[in-house]
């Protein structure tokens, strides 16, 4: 094969067979994806599913802790299991840009294929498509995910009551730090490392074990903040938010200090928020601190009655402020 | 309006030094600041310059200061 | 230990807090002048619990708020030339005469790029010599300085393709203009710390001694901003006033004399405009006759559009101190962090943009 992704690569012809073969099979094979039809059968899944998509744009494709593929399938399989869903499937399409480096596409789809090892879901059909130059910024994925609900009734951003306990499982803002060391214009050192992981094996543990799960969210995009607030509007309560008790990595803490950026509105891609009734608080926390993804699980904050749609931030200092969405992406600043 | 965060100078390469903030490493111009810092020191760090070393001294007097007139005792 | 932990320190906070519940027995109003303050006293949640008594206006101390239509519009139109802007990320939503903003000339293909520091933008010039950079230059004292060092790097280097465009303002001209105002109303005036670090107290001491206004240096933990408030209510209520310096940490008295004159090497003062104060003799910075040759106006000859006379933004009046943001009718209707009409909605230390963001 040639050694960067060429037009032909996407025409359907040999050039594609061979591109296929080469990098998707040998990476992402499996019985289903091997058989290469038109679409993939499904006979094992039944009763309430859920179906997540979503596309990946990341830039750089590689960063500390992860590259766009893993977050490509980590993502997808993070969406279905927060619908209290055990991911099974996924299908994939590539859009590539000419020119694209094929040892970095052979790279980001070896780093696929573990992912979606590690954490139990196969890609059974997939989609590949070769862009001019300049039409594409060298790589975007999408990745659809399927899998059937466990949880009954299936937690979801409405359900979250008055009383309820917030929980998180970890650290924020890790992912969107480390992505930022990678951006041109800003350079700084940090051993800070994405946080890019599947959350499914975790997820399925708390509604197997801790049974009334009401929210199950990955704070992604936006961060804590944002995501509180989208619970908050959906459930049409407020949520009080302790600011002390979120984790957040002193590293994240000195990186955010000097750029001016608020680890609340961090983007996250291996962590996720749990809100479920008071009672049950205690029993999450030890099960998501037995698990790797959720060692530092904490309680950061109780759902109540009040305005609804707004999260409350009560500060170290003991005072109150308003938490709010922000208007669009957080930029570094010097005042 | 100016945002500026103590960092802990970790070494010094003429005009440039390593600094660190929470395990977070960066790079200041010293070219503006009154009194070349020390390794182990701290800099107020604004727009990538060091502006100043921190007077610890002043720092903990200040705080002696607020704590004197809260009738309390030097907090470590 | 760089000492920031102790001056955030809840309980010392709570104290000084009791301390000025019980001397705050009469109306008492403070302005913070700089941007960095009000975020702070907004965002550790200070607002929420001083009492009643004790109310605070925000001052002109936010360099993007101050950046006038004339300005911005200049450089809106540098980005539409065919030029690379090298920026601090504050800039990216101003928006100019049209609705315009350098996010919004980005995504029609202009080049901006994000920089953290002056310095920055010139390696940016130097590592693309086909390509001419220009520095959008904001700031006060503290940043002035720091363009000023780079201005002087880029000459000795002989960077051919590096400029500037020169915004800079100077804060006790601004504070004079406010004092001398005679519709201010303020008790005492909570004054940058790290504009201090540069000046010294000495620019300050005519707020005391012309004015009878108590004035503090303050800095920007929690424990510096109450205590500072402490300070300033002890001499309202004595009726002693006086500039003192609260942050010695980081302030000494007679400022960083090696920073300004770095910073008068390269600039002089100016007469200048800013949004919403009007033109304050002297309180700008323009290059001086041997640096010329890196000013980005002179250079590329921009044309801005003329900045529209009646928008109805109050952002003059609020930067004065004169009404509160949400006394603005354009306050969270017309004018929101979306669709900013002033600077003080669209900067994230704007008095506008703190309300509407932080407040319960």
């Amino acid at each position: 094969m040639s050694d960067r992704v060429l037009l032909d690569y996407g025409s359907g012809g040999k050039a594609s067979q061979r591109l296929i073969r080469e990098i998707f099979l040998k990476h992402l094979g499996n019985p289903g994806l091997n058989r290469l039809d038109d679409a993939a059968l499904i006979e094992d899944l039944s009763g309430p599913l859920a179906v997540s998509t979503d596309t990946f744009t990341i830039f750089p494709l590689f960063f500390p802790g992860g590259d766009i593929g893993s977050l490509a399938v980590h993502g997808t399989v993070n969406d279905v299991a927060m619908l209290g869903a055990q991911p099974k499937y996924l299908s994939c399409a590539f859009l590539l840009e000419e020119g694209l480096d094929m040892q970095d596409l052979d790279r980001i789809a070896a780093s696929m294929g573990r992912a979606a090892a590690d954490c139990g879901v196969q890609v059974i059909t997939g989609d590949t498509k070769v862009v001019p130059k300049g039409a594409a910024d060298k790589m975007f994925i999408n990745t659809t995910g399927i899998g059937m609900v466990i949880a009954d009734p299936a937690p979801s951003g409405s359900r979250a009551e008055p009383g309820d306990a917030v929980l998180i499982s970890g650290t924020m803002g890790d992912h969107g730090l480390a992505i930022l060391t990678h951006r041109q214009g800003l350079k700084f050192e940090t051993d800070i490392q994405s946080d890019s992981q599947a959350l499914n094996s975790l997820t399925t543990r708390l509604i197997r074990e801790v049974g009334d799960v009401h929210v199950l969210r990955d704070p992604t995009r936006g961060g804590l903040a944002t995501t509180l607030n989208e619970i908050a509007s959906q459930s049409g309560c407020e949520i009080l938010l302790q600011e002390d008790q979120v984790p957040v990595r002193r590293e994240v803490q000195g990186g955010c200090s000097f750029l001016g950026l608020d680890p609340l509105y961090l983007a996250n891609e291996g962590k996720f928020i749990c809100i479920l009734p008071e009672d049950l608080a205690s029993k999450a926390l030890e099960v998501m601190r037995s698990h790797p993804a959720g060692r530092d699980a904490a309680l950061i904050g109780y759902v109540r009655e009040g305005q609804k749609g707004r999260v409350v931030l009560r500060t170290s200092l003991g005072g109150h402020r308003l938490l709010d969405m922000l208007e669009g992406e957080q930029l570094p600043r010097i005042c | 309006m100016c945002l500026a965060v103590p960092m802990e100078v970790v070494s010094i390469e003429d005009n440039v030094a390593h600094v660190e903030v929470g395990g977070v490493k960066n790079q200041v111009r010293l070219d503006i600041v009154d009194q070349m810092p020390a390794v182990g020191d701290f800099v107020i760090v604004h727009a990538g310059f060091a502006l100043r070393c921190i007077d610890r001294q002043e720092g903990l007097e200040t705080l002696k200061l607020f704590q004197d007139s809260l009738g309390l005792e030097l907090v470590k | 230990m760089n000492l920031s932990s102790e001056f955030r320190d809840p309980d010392l906070c709570r104290r000084v807090l009791e301390q000025i519940q019980h001397l705050a027995d009469s109306p008492f109003r403070f302005m913070e002048v700089c941007g960095t303050h009000t975020v702070s006293i907004f965002q550790s949640g200070i607002k929420s619990l001083l009492p009643e008594n004790i109310s605070h206006l925000s001052g002109p101390g936010c360099p993007v708020c101050v950046t006038h239509d004339l300005e911005v519009n200049t450089f809106l139109a540098l980005a539409k030339m065919d030029l690379r802007l090298a920026t601090f990320g504050d800039l990216m939503r101003v928006p100019g005469s049209r609705g315009d903003s350098l996010k919004k000339v980005q995504a029609e293909g202009a080049r901006v790029d994000i920089v953290y520091s002056a310095f920055d933008a010139l390696q940016l010039a130097v590592d693309n010599p086909s390509e001419n950079v220009v520095f959008l230059a904001v700031g006060f004292e503290t940043t002035a300085p720091t363009v000023a060092a780079t201005v002087k790097v880029a000459l000795k280097q002989q960077v051919e393709n590096f400029f500037i465009l020169p915004m800079h303002k100077l804060v006790p001209p601004a504070l004079q203009a406010l004092a001398s105002d005679p519709d201010i109303r303020v008790d005492g005036l909570l004054l940058p710390g790290h504009v201090s670090t540069i000046t010294g107290i000495e620019p300050f001491m005519f707020l005391a001694g012309d004015y009878n206004l108590p004035a503090v240096i303050s800095g920007f933990e929690p424990l510096d901003i109450l205590q500072s408030i402490q300070i300033l209510l002890r001499m309202h209520k004595e009726k002693t006033p006086a500039v003192i310096n609260s942050y010695k940490r980081a302030v000494a008295d007679q400022g960083n004399p090696r920073a300004r004159k770095v910073m008068q090497e390269v600039f002089k003062p100016v007469d200048t405009a800013w949004r919403g104060l009007g033109d304050i003799p002297g309180s700008g910075l323009s290059l001086r006759k041997e640096y010329l040759g890196f000013d980005a106006r002179r250079k590329f000859e921009p044309a801005p559009l003329q900045p529209e006379t009646n928008t109805g933004c109050k952002c003059g009046q609020v930067l004065k101190g004169k009404i509160l943001p949400p006394q603005c009718p354009l306050f969270a209707s017309v004018c929101t962090p979306a669709e900013p009409v002033g600077p003080c909605m669209v900067s994230t230390e704007g008095s506008c943009a703190a309300f509407f963001k932080y407040s319960l």
